[in-house]
């Protein structure tokens, strides 16, 4: 499929009115909801692009911060900024020319950091697998915790639709992934 | 491998918290917020004798020093409220007043050259605050002679809350007031830490 047609917009987005009492330092903000936003890059996007992705989210919410409507659900927020973070991500991918046998993904240099047999080989070889929409759907639902009326709004589309590609997607999971890590 | 009977059960591998990647995306983070003039505030703590201090500064210089008394999450959600919610845990911008502070508290400074922001401290306080920082290492000010310097003789006891409320502890220095019979009174660090800056300056 084509990312173009993912869309970027979404209702939970930055309001402007003025920060009032009450907003904590940015830093704690990091601390409560960066391991999670770090999740769903990686989900998302795998080694190497999501620790760009994850950086240009942060660096976003900072600026945007003293902006955000009090009240407003942080983690939330957080996430529809790493969506639009993770299509730019895959957009410059799709651009890059693709030498023959590699991967536009930088699998290779972020394997290099990674602990042998962890999630960037089995679990992101299976997600690589699925169609971006599949991983997004299923890292927002799923590790992210988003009802699929959110998801939609992130990746375009009904609710319904949503739902159905996260269940195709998890569906996948359970068969490229499970059988390999878990034969019993 | 728990057996992934849920959907997210699926993720297990993927890791909850990375300490070691969270590590490396904060640095990256603080250095790009600088970097784009974004970084409002840069705090870190400094061990001290007398507990950890919080040291914040701005664009423009030292904000906020800090006692552990004072309770520092308090003190960072102040800061939020009053300067900008834009605050990181960012030591690179207090490395020269962390040095001169341990300088300080361990007797080989005895003038602070450092940019400092005094913007938490507003009008006749403010002015306190600018004359206190011409009471040299060693000497001592009362209260009275401070109002004096200040302008307003009779307004002591706003001396007494511009020194209590003294943003800038140790650096601008409000433990250098005593009272009027030469005991050392009140201090934000608490009274001990105020005799105890009193004699290290007294020894030096």
């Amino acid at each position: 499929m084509s990312l173009d047609s993912i869309s970027a917009s979404a209702g939970t987005g930055i309001r402007t009115l003025p920060a009032g009492p009450g907003f904590e330092p940015f830093e704690a903000v990091v601390a409560r909801h960066g391991p999670l936003v770090l999740r769903v890059c990686r989900a998302v996007l795998g080694p190497g692009a999501a620790d760009d992705a994850w950086s240009e989210t942060f660096l976003a919410a900072l600026r945007a911060y003293p902006a955000l409507r009090p009240g407003s659900n942080v983690e939330a927020w957080l996430v529809t900024i790493a969506h639009r973070k993770a299509l730019d991500q895959l957009r410059a991918a799709a651009r890059r020319p693709v030498p023959a046998g590699d991967r536009p993904d930088r699998l290779d240099r972020a394997s290099r950091d990674g602990v042998p047999g962890g999630w960037e080989s089995d679990l992101w070889a299976a997600l690589r697998a699925l169609p971006p929409k599949q991983r997004m759907t299923v890292a927002y639902h799923h590790l992210a915790g988003l009802p699929y009326a959110e998801v939609a709004e992130l990746v375009g589309g009904t609710p319904a639709a949503a739902r159905r590609a996260a269940a195709d997607g998890i569906a996948a999971l359970r068969r490229h992934y499970l059988t390999e890590e878990d034969p019993s | 491998m728990t057996s992934p009977t849920t959907a997210a059960g699926l993720f297990t591998a993927l890791p909850d918290t990375d300490a070691d990647a969270q590590r490396r995306l904060h640095a990256r983070l603080t250095a790009a917020a600088a970097g784009a003039g974004i970084l409002d505030v840069a705090y870190r703590t400094l061990d001290s004798p007398y507990g950890p201090l919080l040291l914040a500064a701005t664009e423009q210089g030292l904000v906020r020093v800090a006692w552990a008394r004072e309770d520092h999450d308090r003190v960072l959600a102040q800061l939020a409220d009053r300067v900008s919610p834009r605050i990181l845990l960012a030591p690179a911008r207090l490395d020269r007043a962390a040095r001169e502070i341990e300088e300080y508290l361990d007797r080989r400074r005895t003038a602070f050259d450092l940019p400092l922001d005094l913007r938490l401290a507003g009008g006749f306080r403010r002015t306190v605050l600018a004359r206190l920082t011409e009471v040299g290492y060693g000497r001592t000010v009362s209260y009275g002679q401070l109002a004096a310097a200040a302008g307003s003789p009779r307004a002591v006891r706003a001396v007494g809350t511009a020194c209590a409320t003294n943003p800038l502890p140790l650096v601008v220095p409000c433990h250098r007031v005593v009272r009027g019979d030469g005991s050392p009174g009140r201090y934000n660090g608490g009274a001990a830490v105020k005799r105890a800056l009193l004699d290290l300056e007294a020894a030096a």
